[in-house]
């Protein structure tokens, strides 16, 4: 035994010695890492002396809506301007969010387009500002400041969106800030186009920008602005892009001081505080108006984009009186080494997009409403992830989390009156895309992905079809952009584009909106490549609603060792527009033609290649065999399904010359299916006897809780699991290994290895 | 009193019953889930999502893997109506997803009165644009 080890009793320290140990350590912080007091709270921050003291000198309803309005178009105005004047695809194409915040930090007023995901999660990084650097003598916040930020960990959705920050000040005193955010593309990252799916550390992310000064007097430093174009594929759209939003906010700060030239800093910060309080209210007043219920839903997704196994997303969703409450806890743990994991702010933000757009799109954009509905996790959760877990390909999470919100939520929504949308089956969720990088036919050096990803079919409603290719799910009025535009810049072409996938479809009462295919293969260089990245190529990322199919499932197809552009020159006939057809007929001689997952790496593509994938469907609504027998024969006349698919589905008898109706012998069929159902159906407690497992089945590598039991994580194997409160490391093996040591196991069976020493 | 819950069901708060809107067709106790008075059956995911390249010759195909995915579907015991489906891991319990709280919705929907079509919710419709 010696001193060391001898317990002594503890000395309490004593008021001034507590106030000396809070000093040294605060003036002794080694690293402002993420700060999880303002990372885990997206709600309001308290109303301040000063909001007090606006709102006694003005709270006129009918000011404050004049205010509103003005502002807000101004944030229009500068969301304009970037999507007109942005360089990056995603700027063009709206993946942009304009707004002005209070003095606080929270996002009080937000543009109406773009992506409102925003709306929950860009507050963050200013409310950092305001903690650390405002008063830090070595940054400080000036007025001519400008901010930027993209490390997701301090805020926002991945490292790939950029914010420019403006403080606002009137006569020296600060009263609110000005941000604009744009998903940028490229970072730095291992891959190009900011969302790498190989990623095993934050340091291989790219970039990681907390926020940090990089404009004074409204200039951007030079200085700085040369590293970060050093750190990126894309220098001149770093530049750029950092210029294009630096000039959104001095246009949204002109708007703001003609506003306080005509009605003076009280009314602004009073609209900016009472525009906020009075959308919080009227959400709580909104959510009492469902039923007292809960809801339990899980989403699977089916890979990591490294390699195929079942990750759920467990949600169950608890309304009692004017609380709503979103438990996820159960969802998988998060990845190691894996970066499919979300910060919790990323998942809140795509929540507040199932209210924002499909269930309240009335309310004015901003935090408020998300900000009095409560979020529940486990530590570590693939849903809550910690610092040092990877978070390129944090939408995985996000976005099977938003589908998981909106598949619950249809089930409160359908016996409330009070209605501002119409109930509505899941959207489809995933960005089937490509994303490409590379050098171009002009000998630049790009990273950035098509905008097509903005194509996702739209889940059917309570009284019509889904829309085709629609919007992606986290901005209602995003665009797809002109293909052929994009190709000036790109060096390929998508030889198919916008025909729709027949037969890849999500059958219901009302059917869900279909997606299109995509055919790309290179053509004008030596240095360009592909990937995708998105689950659902084994297990649909949907469930339907009320009787309703989810959508299929979508895969990458490749033709490699053709050169396609040479048959189209020689051989055109050969050339097929579809992939049913390329694929199953392989009409390149000599090609090989292969299906894999959408989790494609970057892949160097060569000239002529085919790389074919198709956008997903949303999902159905309600018993098939209630379609309206004309809408199934208009479904084949679109080319959206086969006439065999249709009459074995939906039962819908027709002339196959004529696709005329026979009305009676549909009733017949639909009968006779009704009686066929009740025939094979087997009563739910006979069925859950020889169903219901204890565990996840042993052929599958299975992430989360299994049926009720939150409180146990598997984590890939029945044997292996964590307590859900009690984090654990969770690294997966490199897909190439896990192949090699199958082979060699195969040699090893066949005796092969040939006396190999190990 | 009856409240439409869903596509196909209603609560019956006076007997407290899972009901089917279709044909009336008394399902089970509201105090319990729906489903416990459905008939289930396992779909092979392949028969409703058909595969759109060739099976034989690729390892993926448009369809679900029926080895990772199966769907439940939920029948009306009356009827026949698919009342709900349900996408899930093979063996992975059926969820009880719908758990109203009874003595709040009667007591809210006592104050509202019985609807007997529910509420569609709007249309989108087009705007006639900005005039003077």
């Amino acid at each position: 035994m010696n001193d060391i080890a001898t317990p002594v009793k503890a000395k309490t320290p004593s008021a001034e010695e507590l106030a000396l140990i809070k000093k040294f350590l605060s003036d002794t912080t080694l690293f402002l890492g993420p700060d999880p007091e303002i990372m885990q709270n997206h709600d309001l921050m308290p109303r301040t002396e000063a909001e007090d003291e606006a709102i006694r000198k003005m709270s006129d309803a009918h000011t404050i809506a004049k205010i509103r309005d003005r502002i807000q178009a101004g944030c229009d105005e500068g969301y304009e301007m970037v999507e007109q004047m942005g360089a990056a695809p995603g700027a063009k194409w709206g993946d942009v969010i304009t707004g002005v915040y209070s003095a606080s930090g929270d996002l009080a007023i937000a543009s109406a387009g773009g992506v409102l995901i925003f709306s929950a999660l860009v507050h963050h990084p200013i409310k950092f500002i305001i903690k650390n650097w405002m008063n830090d003598p070595t940054v400080g916040v000036r007025e001519g400041d400008g901010f930027i930020h993209n490390d997701s960990r301090y805020g926002n959705v991945h490292n790939t969106d950029q914010s420019m920050i403006l403080p606002i000040f009137h006569e020296g005193k600060l009263v609110c800030w000005v941000a604009s955010t744009v998903h940028e593309g490229e970072n730095g990252a291992i891959e190009p186009g900011g969302m790498p799916s190989m990623a095993e550390s934050p340091c291989d992310e790219g970039l990681k920008m907390s926020p940090f000064k990089v404009a004074e007097n409204y200039e951007i430093k030079r200085d700085i602005l040369t590293f970060l174009q050093n750190s990126v594929r894309e220098p001149k759209l770093q530049y750029e892009d950092m210029k294009v939003k630096l000039f959104a906010c001095l246009r949204i700060k002109q708007r703001i001081e003609e506003t306080l030239k005509t009605d003076g800093p009280s009314a602004l910060v009073s609209t900016l505080r009472l525009t906020m309080e009075n959308v919080r209210a009227e959400v709580k007043r909104r959510i009492s108006e469902w039923p007292d219920m809960t809801v339990r839903t899980y989403i699977i997704q089916d890979s990591t984009l490294r390699e195929n196994c079942v990750v759920k997303i467990n949600c169950k969703l608890t309304k009692t009186g004017d609380r709503l409450i979103f438990d996820f806890r159960g969802s998988a743990p998060e990845f190691t080494n894996r970066p499919t994991n979300t910060i919790v702010a990323g998942l809140k933000g795509m929540l507040a997009q199932v209210f924002l757009c499909y269930v309240w799109p009335d309310l004015p954009r901003g935090q408020a409403a998300f900000a009095p509905i409560e979020v529940i996790t486990d530590p570590h959760s693939i849903v809550n992830c910690s610092y040092d877990a990877p978070n390129s390909q944090s939408l995985m999470s996000i976005f099977t989390g938003f589908t998981a919100g909106q598949h619950a939520v249809a089930k409160f929504l359908y016996s409330c009156p009070e209605k501002y949308t119409k109930v509505h089956a899941p959207t489809f969720n995933m960005i089937n895309t490509f994303i490409w990088g590379g050098v171009s036919q002009h000998g630049e050096t790009l990273g950035n992905l098509c905008a097509d990803l903005n194509g996702m079919g739209a889940g059917a409603t309570v009284d019509r079809d889904g829309e085709h290719a629609l919007a992606p799910i986290f901005a209602t009025m995003a665009d797809i952009g002109e293909q052929e535009l994009n190709e000036e810049d790109v060096p390929f072409l998508q030889l198919v584009s916008k025909k729709m996938t027949r037969d890849a479809i999500a059958p219901g009462k009302y059917r869900g909106g279909q997606g299109y295919t995509m055919i790309v293969a290179t053509k004008d260089s030596e240095q360009w490549g592909f990937m995708t990245t998105c689950q659902g190529a084994k297990i649909p990322p949907l469930q339907g609603l009320f009787g309703g199919y989810a959508c299929g499932a979508y895969p990458l197809s490749k033709v490699k060792g053709v050169d396609v552009y040479d048959v189209l020159l020689d051989t055109p006939e050969k050339f097929k527009h579809s992939i049913e057809e390329i694929m199953n007929e392989q009409p390149f001689e000599g090609a090989s033609y292969t299906t894999h997952h959408m989790g494609m790496g970057f892949e160097i593509s060569k000239r002529g290649e085919l790389f074919m994938i198709s956008q997903g469907a949303g999902a159905g609504y309600g018993d098939l065999l209630e379609r309206d027998p004309a809408g199934v024969i208009r479904d084949i006349e679109q080319g959206l399904i086969s006439p065999a698919v249709a009459e074995r589905l939906y039962k819908v008898k027709f002339d196959p010359a004529t696709l005329a109706i026979n009305h009676d012998a549909t009733a017949a069929a639909r009968d006779a299916e009704r009686k066929a159902r009740v025939a094979r159906g087997v009563p739910y407690a006979e069925f859950v006897k020889s169903w219901n497992k204890p565990t996840p089945p042993s052929h599958l590598q299975y992430f989360g809780c299994w049926g009720d039991d939150v409180g146990k994580l598997y984590m890939g194997d029945v044997g292996k699991y964590r307590e859900a409160a009690a984090p654990r490391p969770n690294y997966m093996p490199h897909p190439k290994d896990v192949r090699i040591a199958e082979l060699e196991a195969r040699l090893a069976a066949l005796g092969a290895l040939g006396g190999e020493k190990q | 009193m009856k409240v439409p819950m869903t596509e196909y069901l209603c609560v019956d708060l006076d007997s407290e019953k899972w009901e089917c809107r279709v044909c009336n067709h008394e399902i089970g106790p509201a105090t319990k889930g729906y489903k416990e008075g459905m008939l289930v059956y396992d779909r092979d995911p392949r028969e409703i999502h058909p595969p759109i390249i060739d099976p034989e010759k690729y390892r993926f195909t448009f369809s679900p893997d029926p080895e990772w995915v199966r769907i439940l579907e939920y029948y009306c015991p009356h009827c026949g109506t698919m009342v709900e489906t349900e996408y899930a891991v093979p063996g992975h319990p059926p969820l009880h997803d719908m758990q109203p709280d009874l003595p709040a919705l009667r007591a809210q929907w006592a104050k509202r009165g019985e609807v007997t079509v529910p509420v569609v919710g709007p249309a989108v419709t087009a705007d006639q644009g900005h005039s003077h």
